[in-house]
Order: structure tokens, then C-alpha cells, then sequence
């Protein structure tokens, strides 16, 4: 018996060491960051930015993986089920917050399946039209809306995406209902919008800085408090006259839930020092955002921003009566 | 003459030796994946863009992954031709005729007219990128809902050409492949469709898991029925180079696939996905001996060659005159671009004419380098044929598996494949055929897609089809080859065209 006790006291010590020494040494093999699209698009790009300069900071290779489909649900599902080690991560948009309620039946619970690390950026956006639209100015382009609520037509990347969260909040906004006109990605939704097959977009700077810069299409307002450095000649709506249209598709940096404490913290820190980045910011701010501050960056942010976040969409989302599911 | 300064810009800007190195790799690389059954161009990119961090200049790193994506091109249609294994939707059709020539010992003949017709499609729609993609760009912008609708018409009524057996299976074939193309989620509400309440599914099926499994998985089980007549396996090859005759069958039908290829590539919403079938169509429609094709037509393997490498250089166009991608690969490439700093927009070409008229000017060099490299490797590539059953099917199988996968990491996908193997095998048996269903299934959702858009955006008033000048002279086409096909007079040839084999 006595044997036995200690036998099993030296296992547990020696299993109490190894996790200390475990801990210590994090990481001490690649790091795996799921990105539930595919790759090329606005959020794959900002996380490989990361990514990178993350992992000059911990030592260890960084990998992007692509795991796409059903909005970004599939890939947190993925890194909801994963080893809560420290090795498998995830970055996800808005989408984190508005799936909890675009999808009634989601397999994971989104408020208890992670642990948070941080705010990666907040990506503003643009309300755009097409370059022969008669409107000047935002309120010119909400009086022509509401005067041609059954023939405006507002793009969007399909379901879920970005541009359709900013459809509907427009549309909310201005208190008129418009023609909602789906597409299967931000490229052929904005090709249509070059072509004025379609009216209206509203879409992440990351997708429109440049057609704006180049006058292919007509900006109206940016979603922020505050104009943007790279477009200092488009109002914000606030300037426009349109309240409650003050949003920005907001990225955070995950864990699956019950990975330790200072490996939280740990990834924390790496993702202030990667905010800080030459590189990171002077590429984000060629799309049109910059990093998020050392505040944002860190777990109490992302969690309150996650929460006030679903709060705010439920009721957009339910008044548009539109599910994913 | 500003083109020539910016042409010469843009050979000096790929000529460096270090580009020329990267655009060298690219296309072997290229090469390689396309060879690889089942391992396409989206994913070796994905997986190679942390590597373009390092390479730090972005022109090398773009010049590097636009030769991959030719590369693949070349590569694509050697797996077609040799396994009948397409790995994307444009060498589908190549595998029809070339896998045929394949069986009948003509693999080099059918690989030597695919190189090519690639390579002078590409010298010519490089060109035609350089001189006109502005004016190009704008003719692509008139392309609504309403147009694509009509496009996708003519691609469906033309399919039924793609059969060499009965036409009512021809016709069940693509409308399966329609039905299929439903499995999803309805972008309009929302909906999951025919999904099994699997949400792995509610993208639609993977396209290179349902082609694998109905062409490559279901021509293996077929190869193992009978120990004797194992197909896959060439003994004797007769003459790696085409004979003075295939050189007079194939120039007509590259010169048609080249112009119908850069016409159609330029449209981004998958224009270039119609080219090779259309090209396989206007050729069988043309040819002297229609009787051929399906058996081992060269025309058939030239005409959707030269169209699909056509389709792939125009469809450049979009992304380097508007900034938008055509397909998953060109997303991939602004990925790529953004990381080193580029955003690219409708300026790239005024704000950025090194790298600009660099990757157009590395595009020729690529394709240069791909046929100078693809003659010589024609005797190796057959030389795999010959290689016991027992040691290519397991390798086959699990090239495939490892490369429906590396898609979107996606075990479902593998299941689809099973499933689409057995299937597949089924339809072999019952003697329909799988080109069809293909285009059935990648052409039904942009027509679904498209009508409901038009729809939407006319109000519910149908007549956009016929008062829109584009849509209504499509729809004209349609029209003429529905008429074509079912005139009595005609339905008589084609009868003798179309008979059973019996």
C-alpha cells in the first residue's frame, strides 16, 4: 500500500513538474492559427500579418490554416473541439458575435467554447455606390433611397458577411427596407457595383480603399467616429446626419476554453508586441486600419467586446427575420 | 508607342536572373501539383504564401505563384490524359479524348498537342492582355446577372454535344449534375439545401472530390474488374510526337479554342470555367469526323486545351485592371499582394508598372518555360503508365485523398469522393457519361444564382433577358443550337453522329 502511495506521489510530482516545465517552455513547437476562411480574403490577410510578427516574438513558426465554410462557424467548431494547449488558436471577425444568432442551431456555446486573447484590429467600413449615382452626399443618397425604396438595390457578400451586417444596419438606420441583392463573395458583388449593375455596397475598407481612391465608385461616409487618414475626404456618417451607424468588422484572437492561464497571457503579450509592428502597421494601414491598442489587445476587451457585440446584432438580425441555418 | 516601353519595362523587370529563377520554380513547381492527381493550384499557394514573406520582393513572389497557376494548367491535363483524372473543371474535357488516345497508345501525341496548344494560347492571350485590357475590362463590366444567366444557358444546351453515346443520358447526366450543384445553402434566405443536416456540406460539394471520384476512383475500380485488360496500363506507346496528320487536324482547333478561351476568360463570374466546353463543342460541331470524338478526336484535346490556357492568362485581366479576382487562385494572389504591401485597385497598372507589366511579361517567360520543359518530360510522364497497378492505384488514391483534403481541410470531402468513386462506376456500367454531370453541376449553381439575381434586381419582371442587347443575342445562340440539334433534317446526321456504340 505504502508503496503504492508513493509510487503515486512521485508520478504525480513528476506529472506537476512536466506541466511546470511545460508551461515554462511554451511554446515549444509550431502554433497553429485557424482562420475560419478561405485564404486571400481581408481576414486571412491580417491574420498571416500577425501570424508573422507573432512569431518572431514567441520564437516558434506561426501557421495559418484555412478552414472555411458555414460563415466561420466550421473553423471555430474546429478550434472549439481542439487541444486546449496553447497550439491551436483561432481569428475570427464580427462573425463570432453575429453567428450566435444568425445560427439557431451552432455546436458550439460562443460565449463559454474559448478563452480570449485580444482585439486584432477593427477594420472600418464604407458606404459606397455606384459611380453614376445621381447623389452627392449621404443625406442626398438616404433621400434617393427612401424616395426609390423599391428599386435601390444594396449588395452584399452573401449571409453573414460583413457587407450584409452593414446592409441591414443601413437599412435600420435609414428605416426603409431596400432590395437585398446576395452575392458569393465581396469580388463579384463588387464587380457588379463597378459595372452599376447594382446601386449600393457598403463593405470593409480593406476591399474598397482602392476603388474609392481611383473614383471607380462614388464613397459616401465611413463608419467610424473619425475620417480615416487614407480617405480624408469621405465624411463619417455621423457627419452625414446617420446615427447608430458607428460599427467596424472587429477581429479577435481565441483559445479553446480551459487552456492554461499564463499561456493565455503569454499569447497576449506576443499579440501587443505584434500590434507594435513596423509591418504590421504600415500594411494595415495601407488597407485602411490600424492595430488595436495595447488595451484592446488583452482578454477583458475581446470578452466585453464579444458580449456587447451580440447584444447589439440579436435584434438586427431578428428584426431582418434572415437565418444562416 | 507606349505599349513597347512598358513591354520592355516588363522584360527587363522578369529577365533579372533572380525572376526568371522564381518564375522557373513557379512553374515546376507548377508542373508538379498538376501532375499530382487531386492536389491543385489553391492549395500549394495557400501553402506557400508564408514563403513570399521572406522572398521580400513582391514582383519575384507574384511572378513565382503566377507560374504555379499556369503550371498547374500544363500539369492538370497530363493526369487527365494519362489516368483520365482531371483535377480541375477546364481538363475535365481534355480527359474525354485524351484518355482515349491514351488507350490507344497515343499519350504522347495527346500530351505533345496539349503543351502546344497551351503554348500558343498563352503567347497570344499574353499579348492580348498587354495590348487591350482596359477595353477588355470594359466589355466584362456589362456582363449583369442577366448576361451571365443567358451565358450559362448557351454552356447548358451546348453540353449535350460533350456526349459521344445516347443523347436522353446525356441529358439525365446533366441534370444530375444541375441537382447536385443544389446541395448547399440557398444564398437568398439562407436556407441549407439537400445538406443531410451536415454543416460540412452547407457550402455545396467540394468540385475536386465529386471529379475525382467520378472520373479518376470510378476508372480505377473499372481497371480492376479484369486482370487481363487493365487499361491504365500502356504497354506499347506508338510515337511520342504528333504525326504530320494530327499537325494538320490541330491547327484549326487552336486557333478556335485560343480565341474562344481569351473571350471568355475575361469574364469573372466563370466565364473561363465555360471556355473548355465550348471550345469541345464548337470543335465537335465543325469536325468532319464528329464520329471521333469520344474515342480519341485530337481536335478534342487541342481545341479545350488551347481554350482553358487562354482562359487562364485573360483571367488576369480583371485582377490587374479592376483589383478583383476571377477565382479562388486569383483571391489568393491579392493575398499575396497585400502581405507585401501592394493593395491592388484599379490604379495597379499606373501606380505599380514594374510589377504590372513584370507578371504580364513573366507570363510569356512562363509559358516558354513550361513547353521547353514539357516536350522533353512527355517520354517520362508516359513512361509512368507503366508502372505496375499494384503500386500507381494506391499512390492515385492517396494523392487524391491528400489533396481533396488539403481544400479546406474538410473530412467530408473524402467521403464524397467514396461516394462519387461508386457512383461514378455506376454510371460507367450503365454507360453515361461523367462529362456532362460535371458541367451540369459547376454550371446549375451560376445559373440558379444568376436568374434569381436578375430576378431580384429587374423587380420580378422577366423581360431583362430578351430587352438587354448582351443577354438577348445569347439567348439567340441558345436558340440556334437548340434548332440545330432538333431540326429533323439535321437530327438525321446527328443521329448517325450519336448512335449507340453498340
Amino acid at each position: 500500500m505504502k508503496k503504492l502511495i508513493a509510487a503515486l506521489a512521485a508520478a504525480a510530482a513528476v506529472t506537476l513538474y512536466s506541466f511546470a516545465a511545460g508551461a515554462q517552455a511554451y511554446p515549444e513547437r509550431t502554433i497553429t492559427v485557424v482562420v475560419p476562411f478561405s485564404a486571400g480574403g481581408p481576414t486571412d490577410t491580417v491574420t498571416r500579418l500577425v501570424a508573422e510578427a507573432m512569431s518572431k516574438d514567441l520564437g516558434q513558426q506561426v501557421l495559418v490554416e484555412n478552414v472555411g465554410g458555414a460563415g466561420g462557424t466550421l473553423g471555430a467548431k474546429r478550434v472549439a473541439d481542439a487541444e486546449p494547449d496553447g497550439y491551436t488558436l483561432l481569428l475570427y471577425h464580427i462573425g463570432m458575435a453575429t453567428s450566435a444568432t444568425l445560427y439557431r442551431n451552432l455546436p458550439y456555446d460562443t460565449l463559454n467554447a474559448f478563452e480570449y486573447i485580444g482585439l486584432v484590429t477593427e477594420v472600418p467600413m464604407t458606404i459606397l455606390a455606384k459611380k453614376d449615382m445621381e447623389a452627392d452626399t449621404l443625406a442626398e443618397l438616404v433621400d434617393y433611397a427612401k424616395a426609390n425604396a423599391d428599386k435601390v438595390t444594396v449588395a452584399n457578400a452573401g449571409i453573414g458577411a460583413a457587407s450584409h451586417l452593414c446592409g441591414m444596419l443601413f437599412m435600420s438606420a435609414i428605416g426603409t427596407p431596400l432590395v437585398t441583392v446576395p452575392y458569393k463573395g465581396t469580388g463579384p458583388a463588387m464587380t457588379d457595383l463597378l459595372g452599376g449593375q447594382v446601386d449600393i455596397m457598403c463593405d470593409q475598407t480593406t476591399n474598397t480603399t482602392k476603388q474609392i481612391q481611383a473614383g471607380t465608385v462614388k464613397a459616401y461616409a465611413v463608419t467610424t467616429p473619425e475620417r480615416l487618414d487614407v480617405l480624408p475626404d469621405v465624411p463619417t456618417t455621423a457627419e452625414g446626419g446617420l446615427t447608430g451607424m458607428e460599427f467596424g468588422i472587429w477581429h479577435g484572437l481565441y483559445a479553446p476554453k480551459g487552456t492554461q492561464a499564463d499561456i493565455v497571457d503569454r499569447l497576449s503579450k506576443s499579440l501587443q508586441v505584434a500590434l507594435k509592428d513596423e509591418n504590421v502597421a504600415a500594411r494595415f494601414a495601407e488597407l485602411g486600419t490600424k492595430p488595436s491598442s495595447e488595451p484592446d489587445a488583452t482578454p477583458e476587451a475581446l470578452k466585453a467586446k464579444l458580449e456587447s457585440e451580440i447584444a447589439r446584432w440579436k435584434p438586427v438580425i431578428d428584426a431582418a427575420g434572415q437565418y444562416a441555418d | 508607342m507606349d505599349l513597347f516601353d512598358n513591354l520592355s519595362l516588363g522584360f527587363s523587370t522578369a529577365t533579372t536572373l533572380f525572376n526568371l529563377g522564381f518564375c522557373l520554380m513557379g512553374v515546376l513547381l507548377g508542373t508538379l501539383i498538376g501532375v499530382l492527381p487531386g492536389i491543385g493550384p489553391t492549395a500549394t499557394i495557400a501553402m506557400l504564401l508564408p514563403i513570399t514573406f521572406q522572398i521580400g520582393d513582391p514582383v519575384s513572389s507574384l511572378i513565382m505563384l503566377a507560374g504555379i497557376y499556369y503550371g498547374a494548367q500544363y500539369g492538370g491535363s497530363t493526369t487527365a490524359i494519362l489516368i483520365n483524372l482531371p483535377g480541375e473543371s477546364s481538363s475535365a474535357v481534355t480527359a474525354i479524348d485524351g484518355y482515349q488516345m491514351a488507350r490507344k497508345g497515343r499519350a504522347g501525341a495527346a500530351l505533345a498537342v496539349a503543351a502546344i496548344g497551351s503554348f500558343f494560347a498563352g503567347t497570344v492571350s499574353t499579348f492580348l492582355v498587354a495590348l487591350l485590357a482596359p477595353p477588355l475590362t470594359a466589355i466584362a463590366l456589362q456582363f449583369g446577372a442577366a448576361e451571365y444567366f443567358s451565358l450559362m444557358v448557351v454552356g447548358l444546351v451546348s453540353s449535350v454535344a460533350l456526349a459521344h453515346g445516347s443523347i436522353i443520358k446525356a441529358l439525365a447526366m446533366v441534370v444530375l449534375g444541375l441537382l447536385l450543384g443544389l446541395v448547399g445553402t440557398d444564398i437568398y434566405s439562407g436556407a441549407p439545401r439537400f445538406n443531410l443536416g451536415i454543416r460540412e456540406y452547407s457550402d455545396g460539394l467540394n468540385f475536386v472530390a465529386v471529379a475525382v471520384g467520378v472520373f479518376g476512383i470510378a476508372e480505377i475500380l473499372r481497371n480492376l474488374e479484369d486482370e487481363h485488360e487493365r487499361t491504365v496500363l500502356i504497354k506499347s506507346v506508338t510515337g511520342l510526337m504528333p504525326t504530320r496528320d494530327d499537325w494538320r487536324r490541330m491547327v484549326a482547333p487552336i486557333l478556335r479554342g485560343t480565341a474562344l478561351g481569351s473571350a471568355l476568360g475575361i469574364l469573372p463570374g466563370g466565364g473561363a470555367i465555360l471556355a473548355s466546353f465550348a471550345s469541345y463543342t464548337v470543335e465537335k460541331r465543325v469536325s468532319k469526323h464528329p464520329e471521333e470524338f469520344g474515342k480519341g478526336a485530337i481536335e478534342g484535346v487541342a481545341g479545350p486545351e488551347s481554350a482553358n490556357n487562354a482562359g487562364a492568362q485573360t483571367s488576369f485581366i480583371p485582377l490587374l485592371t479592376l483589383g478583383i479576382p476571377a477565382n479562388p487562385v486569383m483571391a489568393l494572389m491579392i493575398g499575396a499582394m497585400i502581405i507585401q504591401g501592394i493593395v491592388p485597385g484599379p490604379n495597379v497598372a499606373t501606380e505599380q508598372p514594374a510589377l504590372f507589366w513584370g507578371i504580364i511579361a513573366s507570363m510569356w517567360i512562363g509559358n516558354l518555360m513550361l513547353i521547353v520543359l514539357n516536350l522533353p518530360l512527355i517520354g517520362l510522364w508516359v513512361k509512368l503508365l507503366t508502372i505496375p497497378y499494384y503500386v500507381l492505384f494506391p499512390i492515385i488514391m492517396g494523392f487524391c485523398s491528400i489533396g481533396v483534403y488539403s481544400v479546406n481541410s474538410n473530412v467530408y470531402d473524402l467521403y464524397s469522393v467514396a461516394f462519387f468513386g461508386i457512383l461514378g462506376y455506376a454510371l460507367v456500367k450503365l454507360r453515361c457519361e461523367p462529362a456532362p454531370l460535371l458541367l451540369g453541376f459547376v454550371l446549375g449553381p451560376l445559373l440558379e444564382e444568376n436568374l434569381r439575381r436578375a430576378m431580384i434586381i429587374s423587380r420580378g419582371d422577366p423581360s431583362v433577358f430578351v430587352t438587354r442587347p448582351i443577354s438577348a443575342t445569347l439567348l439567340f445562340i441558345a436558340l440556334a443550337v437548340l434548332v440545330v440539334v432538333f431540326l429533323p433534317a439535321v437530327r438525321k446526321k446527328r443521329e448517325e453522329v450519336f448512335v449507340e456504340e453498340s
